[in-house]
């Protein structure tokens, strides 16, 4: 009888310690799968803490829309100088922190400095290697001077690692975040959930929602449970595809298969025999059959794709004709390249759902074409160790979700696919400094036909967004062109 | 009696310390940076550098582990790598959750356990206790992760009574918490009470032979009688013994058990922050463990010195 | 103690728990065997069209995920269940039993170290232990053999150290050692015999643990790996398929009830005929 003793004891003491919730009109609860490490996004690379403070919490001098398009935030206005190097916001009046301190142009420049310093521990410190310096102009204007013209510095200011903070609060951001936005932070039950309150008094539109609550759940069998039985309202990013047609054949439900800008790739270690042979990787495209594998790992969901562009992005073209399925040109080209006999290799596979059981498929499908792969599954600090750091490996298959990184193929260090091509390189740089539309989306293209032909890694197919909520619920975004949750307008 | 007890509880601080070792030791060769694992693939190597330096960890390694060993006499296990809360917190967060599903499992084994114990010891070679034992048998061989897919299958899937796994925090009220570790607690009991069941029996039996038992038995005293009143008493000193072996396992237990309901426990802290290289809270939950475990084994020794004082002398 | 092994065999045949247990046992290793050379379907080939099928005349138990055979799974998978579990047991008995029988011989301080070393392993959860080493070196079946195989060491060590204490103030171990026999042919020629049954009922108890624990670790993805199949694996695959293809969650489960309940039949019964106590 311990027990009962101990659990109304505990009880007890967790209602006296929650804040006494009044009688809330609206509120809404949400499922995540990943309890975020922290609420912090400019100290840590985490999707989860952006699925929670982006745009609800935190606010950035721009913000990505639903569309994926660059939208006003903190900064109502700026202009650009005519040689593209220097941008001036002109900022919102009267904006006021959720800890009562005002917001200024002196938090935007501590914000950028904080992340550019050498200190800085913002996991994507590269949005803001364009900026040389950030000056205050007067207590609303701010000047921000760039090395050299960037054609995407708008669009970066708007990640959520790029968000405002306050001097006062910045270190304690981890725990309590203080921001902009139009929820304030509530509280957090380690491991169970994280709840977020209407802000009173937003500068801007006020929220529709009074409280949200984001409940973690990353067990699928408990997420569809929790969405039947109503303890749930919206799952904007659903775990388990293979229970998605229950939910489309309910009528309390509504099922909404969104676009990400997360392109699934097969990794191959370009530098590495005999993966430097472009007929080797050739092959292993070929090999791959993209329909038994969206429809065997992602239960159907998901759009294959040819080269590494998101399918619902204007300059997107369809080039998964290029490596098509054909066991028999696979083992052709296999023989050209001198392995007639294939080879043996491995397959390094971080834990999601979709390169787990991608993987077994891709290596049995290899198979077919004498390729050995040995299936060797890795945590994701192992990943970053062996694969991504070291480039200790063959192959391994990997999302990549953040938004515009075609860029990865153009990197300095050659990012961890070995792929060192100086005319891509030349023009991946051609297209950070043009912001001209159509002559952009001409390069775009050129640039997708040039990974489509070498093949630096097999392209399989876009990662959906798979949303499922309350018919009732509205106002969640269907896509996901950056990870975040934005309940402004959820009603 | 003091100075027996002083030795073992020397022993057992000295099993404590070397444990720390082995768990610092092993944690330090896992591959994989913590630092990097926060920041993700984009991150430049001066920000890892920078974050390592806020963790501590470019510290040597003996260092780290004295202060981390010095933290921990004065009852501060640091702060976690990846939530940077103090460890001790997010220990006691979870231990609300762990704590009672351990107890209730093992509350709900014996009571199961011990009357189905007496009541086959009572039949002995009757068709009911070979029927009893036969499933007990079976109880013993059922994994507790298995027997969890079932319960969820039948009771969350299907009947759509209990919640398939989560835990809606205490917070959301004590119905609610409770119901949650139904299902957890049920199939970490049953294939424990399988076990327990029949040492219970097997107990009883032994102390059924014995001559007391025989005199009682002479002096007209019913079997009920005797059941109650000698031989329960008698056999409940192995079944407590087992029963304080069990807790340890129990703990084991919960660590999959936790994972299988996806509760927010110690077992799930623990393998969250192997496999997010948060090596600090490994390292504390592991020496909670391993001390719980101590702890239950001398309290086991001790509870027999008391009871046998020829253990003493022998020690 | 002595056992005359001849009468045992006839009176293990008679005991109803061994012959079940005997029985269990050997249709499961028979399976095992029979898959080397045939199972009812290629397990390496997918059909992800005929995936998550009900149990059928086709496929008696059902096809999984990617359209495989649960049946012909589940007999492939029962030989690693039974190899990582052999393994350990002999890890456990090879250096554990020797372990114990010095310590016994030796006693004093060789004896206490072994004892502490003994409450140290057992003070470590198992499983933690496990995942700690699959951190370390990355999961497979190696890794879960050495994890199942260092608890059984002094499971091992424990039973060999309590059963030789009990010997060697027996008069025919005095007698050995007042003929001048050494510590070592002591051990070797009178206690080991001695000790065997008892070693060999453990045995059999842990290797049916060990049928467990392997499920366990490959459950939680830290045993051995695709393509080979496990049934601890196939438990974590049919986790989330749970409403939609509960055979897939059902049969490897009852594979593994199965062997285990085989396996502690056999050992009761074991010790039903070679330890006189439970006579």
């Amino acid at each position: 009888m311990k027990f009962w003793k101990l659990a109304l004891a505990s009880a007890a003491i967790a209602w006296l310690s929650s804040t006494v919730s009044l009688a809330a009109k609206t509120a809404l609860v949400l499922g995540i799968v990943l309890e975020p490490p922290h609420l912090d996004p400019t100290a840590g690379a985490a999707a989860a803490i952006d699925e929670i403070v982006y745009a609800n919490i935190f606010e950035g001098l721009t913000r990505i829309g639903p569309k994926g398009d660059v939208l006003p935030a903190l900064a109502e206005s700026w202009t650009k100088s005519d040689d593209g190097k220097v941008y001036t916001f002109k900022l919102h009046r009267d904006v006021k922190f959720h800890d009562g301190t005002s917001f200024g142009a002196d938090d935007v420049k501590f914000s950028l400095d904080r992340a550019r310093d050498g200190k800085s521990t913002n996991a994507q410190k590269g949005l803001f290697a364009a900026i040389d310096k950030v000056e205050i102009v007067d207590p609303l204007t701010v000047k921000v001077s760039l090395k050299q013209p960037s054609g995407d510095f708008l669009y970066n200011m708007g990640w959520g690692d790029a968000v405002i903070v306050a001097p006062e609060s910045a270190e304690l951001n981890k725990q309590t975040p203080i921001g902009t936005g139009p929820f304030r932070f509530d509280s957090w039950a380690k491991g169970s959930q994280i709840v977020i309150a209407k802000n009173p008094v937003y500068w801007g539109t006020p929220a529709l929602l009074d409280k949200a609550t984001f409940r973690v759940i990353p067990d699928p069998a408990a997420a569809t449970a929790a969405l039947l039985a109503g303890d749930v309202q919206a799952f904007p990013v659903f775990p388990s595809y293979e229970t998605i047609p229950q939910f489309q054949a309910d009528p309390r439900f509504k099922v909404v298969i969104g676009t990400t800008e997360g392109e699934t790739v097969l990794g191959m270690n370009n530098k590495k025999p005999p993966f430097d042979n472009l007929k080797v990787r050739q092959a292993i495209a070929h090999a791959i059959d993209r329909k038994t594998l969206i429809d065997g790992a992602m239960f159907g969901l998901g759009t294959p794709i040819g080269s590494f562009f998101p399918p619902h992005h204007p300059s997107y073209v369809d080039l998964t004709s290029e490596t098509n399925y054909d066991p028999q040109l696979a083992k052709k080209l296999l023989a050209e390249a001198g392995h007639a006999d294939g080879f043996k290799t491995t397959l390094k596979l971080p834990p999601p759902t979709y390169a787990r059981r991608g993987g077994e498929i891709i290596a049995a499908e290899l198979r077919e074409i004498g390729i050995e792969a040995e299936i060797i599954p890795v945590e994701w600090a192992q990943w970053l160790d062996q694969v991504f750091k070291n480039r200790d490996y063959d192959l391994t298959i990997v999302s990549h979700t953040e938004p515009n990184d075609l860029n990865i193929f153009a990197r300095d260090d050659d990012y961890y696919f070995n792929y060192d091509n100086l005319a891509f390189k030349e023009l991946v740089k051609q297209i950070d400094a043009v912001s001209d539309g159509s002559k952009r989306t001409e390069l775009y293209k050129q640039a997708q036909k040039v990974l489509a032909n070498d093949v630096p890694a097999a392209f399989l197919f876009q990662l959906p967004k798979t949303g499922i909520w309350d018919a009732k619920v509205e106002g969640l975004w269907e896509n996901g062109p950056i990870q975040a949750n934005d309940l402004t307008a959820v009603k | 009696m003091l100075s027996y007890f002083a030795k073992r509880t020397m022993i057992g601080i000295l099993t404590l310390l070397a444990a720390s070792i082995i768990v610092f030791a092993v944690l330090e060769v896992v591959p994989g940076d913590p630092a990097r694992l926060m920041l993700g693939m984009n991150a430049t190597d001066d920000a890892v550098r920078a974050l390592q330096e806020q963790m501590g960890l470019n510290q040597p390694l003996l260092l780290r582990y004295l202060s981390w060993l010095g933290g921990l006499l004065g009852g501060d296990l640091g702060r976690s790598y990846t939530y940077s809360v103090p460890v001790f917190d997010l220990i006691t967060e979870r231990v609300a959750v762990s704590l009672p599903l351990a107890l209730a499992s093992l509350a709900m084994s014996t009571l199961i356990a011990i009357p189905v114990g007496m009541f086959t010891a009572s039949n002995r070679g009757k068709l009911s206790d070979t029927a009893t034992m036969g499933i007990a048998q079976i109880g013993v061989a059922i994994p507790s992760f298995w027997f969890a897919l079932l319960l969820v299958y039948v009771f969350a899937v299907t009947l759509r009574l209990l919640p398939a796994g989560g835990f809606p925090g205490w917070n959301a009220g004590l119905g609610a918490g409770l119901k949650s570790l139904i299902l957890p607690s049920i199939a970490l009991a049953l294939p424990q009470a399988a076990i327990l069941a029949r040492i219970t029996r097997s107990a009883l039996l032994d102390v059924l032979g014995e001559d007391y038992i025989r005199t009682a038995r002479a002096k007209g005293l019913s079997k009920r009688q005797i059941l109650y009143r000698h031989a329960l008493r008698n056999a409940l000193i192995p079944v407590l013994t087992i029963l304080g072996l069990q807790f340890a396992f129990l703990l084991a237990g919960t660590i999959i058990i936790e994972n299988v309901f996806y509760l927010p426990g110690l077992g799930r802290l623990v393998f969250q922050a192997i496999t997010q290289r948060d090596l600090i809270v490994v390292e504390g939950v592991v020496m909670l463990l391993v001390a719980t475990v101590i702890i239950v084994n001398l309290l086991v020794d001790l509870s027999y010195a008391i009871v046998d004082p020829r253990l003493r002398s022998q020690q | 103690m002595n056992i005359a092994w001849q009468t045992s065999v006839g009176k293990a045949l008679s005991n109803r728990s061994f012959f079940i247990g005997l029985i269990i046992t050997g249709a499961i290793a028979l399976a095992a065997l029979v898959s080397f050379v045939w199972t009812p379907y290629p397990v390496g080939a997918f059909d992800i069209a005929g995936k998550l099928k009900p149990p059928s005349a086709t496929h008696w138990l059902g096809t999984d995920h990617f359209g495989r055979d649960i049946l012909s799974m589940i007999m492939i998978g029962s030989r690693n269940s039974i190899a990582v579990a052999f393994i350990s047991v002999a890890i456990g008995a090879g250096i554990g039993v020797p372990l114990g029988l010095w310590g016994a011989a030796s006693g004093s301080f060789v004896d206490e170290v072994l004892v502490r070393f003994n409450d140290l392993v057992f003070a470590f959860p198992a499983l933690l232990s496990a995942v700690m080493i699959t951190a370390v070196f990355g999961p497979g079946t190696i890794n879960a053999i050495v994890a199942i195989g260092i608890f059984n060491i002094p499971v091992f060590a424990r039973v060999a150290r309590a059963a030789a204490l009990s010997l060697w103030p027996r008069e025919f171990v005095i007698a050995a050692s007042a003929v001048g026999k050494s510590t070592a042919r002591i051990t070797l020629d009178h206690i080991l015999p001695n000790v065997a049954p008892l070693l060999i009922v453990q045995g059999t108890i842990q290797f049916s643990l060990g049928i467990l624990a392997e499920a366990g670790l490959s459950y939680v993805g830290l045993g051995s790996q695709p393509p080979m199949p496990s049934w601890g694996r196939m438990l974590f695959e049919a986790q989330t398929m749970i409403s939609i293809a509960p055979h897939m969650a059902l049969f490897p489960g009852l594979a593994i009830v199965i062997t285990v309940l085989g396996l502690n039949l056999l050992g009761d019964g074991l010790r039903d005929v070679l330890d006189p106590k439970f006579e």
